[in-house]
């Protein structure tokens, strides 16, 4: 990746907490930083915008320093090539959707009808031609996030930065927002970063995802190869799989003191092992002679999930499976219980732990 | 235990006690009772007449000139100063923030006299300013709008950082992102979005400005068209023409009440 548009190495220290992400996007690639709340993901956001000094490491956009405390290299928020879309848009109560979209291009040295000539094309590009003249308050959650989106693409930003763009948003409206952000983000020739913890949106509008937990990338890579191979239990949460971190020795990985997985995949050293909770099998007595991985559990918590039921087991390995209403009603689950739990080997996948 | 209960009486919170009510009604009266005998008082027949009478008419036009003069300079001054109050960090904050509000609780008279000290022709400035320039503040006009300024413009300072507070600064940040300068962050954006407590502020300072009294005859003295405003006008009539007064208080309180439901219709219900 020698083509990086962005290259920083994102240091913050506030106190205890320190964050230190290094983050490379490429012109045109779309990268989500992807975590829990209080990772640190809006920090790093307002780094690379400069809205929070980095206390070591950089940001260089395009080959020029934004911010470098080492050589005291600085370049303020407004002289950054950047567009930023915040959580709640941020919208100027008191401009019109045009005037709001027409203020980045006017403060980057366009007149006043040229400006006004770009807002009204990009209002056109997300579809709000005729909300041209409305106050922010006069727009719904959608149209609001759509003219935030215009109003940072106007100014033809290096990097766009997109800080949860659609949390805001009710569950309904988010579908139609998520697909049009795509669209937009596709079409931007710069760099874009977006920060989110809902892995949907990630998965939708990122090439590349960026997990951060407590400062620090935990994971990275494309969608498939994030939710295959989870590499933390929030990434597994995430994704929906149980995530298990042993020791590996041919088909079998040592998860626990007393309790060894029979895996399809074969290898070495420290190793997941991850399945899904479909894939667990729950039995009222010891099956016999099927799968190699039984052990036995006890019920910790049942609820609904989807159109099956989900049961949380304690034992040798906290684990989640889920059962049809029918198997969970013949089991008589209920909490305390002691049950056999099941997973076949090829249900199963385990990969390195290391690399 | 034997007491029957109406249910169907809506609920009630008690009584008001007599002991809160009775000094509430006291405290209204005593309020209202004045003005009202300012209207009763009043000689409407004459009103007219004397309204137009040269002297008050002089009083008044100085007075709504050096009031709105006075305006003009607390937000040329006060507004920059409530923004560095509220927008930045810089050592002695607070020391500042209290400084601005003594001439709030100081008596307008030692205003005055604080006033003459530094602006007098032997003050500390005011000797400079006439020995350079030639300029002479008190007992002037310009002495009025200096003085009205001294009182007036704590109250603007304050309405003003207030509203920088309550406003959202991260609407600053979204400007800086959008590539405005700090400057130009001020005016297109953090102005227009404190404009309502701006304007209730402006009010508020305007007619403390035109209520102005004790540190203006002190520093400005009396003199009719030059530094005789409306409650200087006032009070010097009292000790001659009391009806004279009378409407020139009128006139005062008219417009007192016009600010008042200015302020009430425009901003107060929109804030």
């Amino acid at each position: 990746m020698s083509g990086a548009l962005l290259d920083a190495r994102l240091v913050v220290e506030r106190g205890a907490f320190r964050l230190d992400v290094p983050l490379r996007v490429a012109p045109g690639e779309v990268v989500a930083l992807l975590g829990p709340n209080g990772a640190g993901k809006t920090t790093a956001l307002r780094a690379l915008a400069g809205l929070h000094p980095l206390t070591n490491g950089h940001v260089t956009l395009d080959g020029i320093d934004l911010d470098r405390p080492a050589t005291r290299g600085w370049v303020p928020t407004e002289r950054r090539s950047i567009g930023v879309v915040f959580q709640d848009y941020l919208l100027f109560p008191h401009l019109s959707a045009l005037d709001n979209v027409a203020f980045g291009p006017r403060r980057h040295g366009v007149d006043r009808r040229a400006s006004r000539a770009t807002a009204r094309e990009w209002l056109g590009r997300v579809g709000l031609s005729a909300q041209a003249h409305r106050r922010p308050r006069q727009l719904s959650g959608g149209q609001a996030q759509r003219v935030a989106l215009a109003r940072a693409l106007a100014v033809a930003p290096a990097l766009l930065l997109l800080d949860e763009p659609l949390a805001a948003l009710d569950a309904r409206t988010r579908l139609d927002t998520r697909a049009e952000l795509h669209r937009h983000l596709s079409a931007h020739p710069g760099a874009t970063v977006l920060v989110t913890h809902d892995p949907l949106d990630a998965l939708a509008l990122a090439d590349r995802l960026v997990i951060v937990e407590g400062g620090r990338v935990v994971q990275e890579g494309d969608g498939p190869s994030v939710t295959a191979r989870p590499r933390t239990d929030y990434v597994a949460r995430l994704v929906g799989l149980n995530l298990y971190r042993g020791r590996a020795e041919g088909h079998g990985v040592r998860v626990a003191p007393e309790l060894t997985l029979t895996v399809a995949d074969r290898l070495d050293g420290e190793a997941f092992v991850a399945f899904r909770p479909a894939a667990v099998a729950l039995h009222p007595t010891r099956p016999e002679g099927s799968p190699r991985n039984t052990w036995a559990g006890t019920v910790a918590g049942v609820q609904r999930h989807g159109d099956n039921v989900r049961v949380q087991l304690d034992g040798p390995i906290g684990v989640a499976a889920d059962v049809t209403p029918a198997a969970a009603a013949q089991l008589r689950l209920a909490q305390g219980q002691r049950v056999w739990v099941a997973v076949k080997a090829a249900e199963t996948h385990a990969y390195p732990a290391t690399g | 235990m034997t007491q029957v209960r109406d249910h169907t009486a809506p609920r009630r919170r008690g009584r008001v006690p007599a002991a809160l009510l009775v000094p509430a009604g006291l405290g209204l009266l005593f309020l209202v009772l004045p003005l009202a005998g300012l209207v009763i008082r009043a000689p409407w027949t004459t009103l007219p007449q004397r309204l137009t009478e040269p002297g008050a008419l002089t009083a008044l036009r100085l007075s709504v000139q050096t009031a709105t003069l006075a305006t003009v300079l607390c937000l040329l001054l006060g507004v920059p100063l409530a923004w560095m109050l509220a927008r930045v960090e810089f050592p002695g904050r607070r020391l500042v923030r209290a400084l601005v509000t003594v001439p709030l609780v100081l008596p307008p008279v030692v205003g005055g006299v604080a006033l003459l000290l530094v602006f007098g022709r032997r003050g500390l400035l005011g000797g400079w300013l006439d020995a350079t320039f030639g300029i002479t503040l008190p007992f002037t006009t310009a002495g009025v709008v200096l003085a009205e300024s001294f009182v007036a413009m704590p109250f603007l300072v304050i309405a003003v950082e207030g509203a920088l507070r309550a406003a959202d600064h991260r609407y600053e940040e979204a400007a800086a992102t959008l590539g405005a300068s700090r400057w130009t962050t001020f005016t297109h954006v953090t102005l227009p979005l404190v404009a309502p407590g701006l304007a209730a502020g402006a009010v508020l300072c305007w007619a403390r400005a035109l209520g102005e009294f004790g540190a203006t005859i002190t520093f400005a003295g009396n003199y009719p068209g030059r530094t005789q405003t409306m409650p200087l006008a006032v009070y010097l009539a009292l000790e001659t023409d009391l009806e004279s007064a009378i409407v020139l208080s009128l006139v005062l309180l008219v417009v007192s009440v016009g600010i008042l439901v200015a302020l009430r219709d425009r901003w107060m219900t929109s804030a």
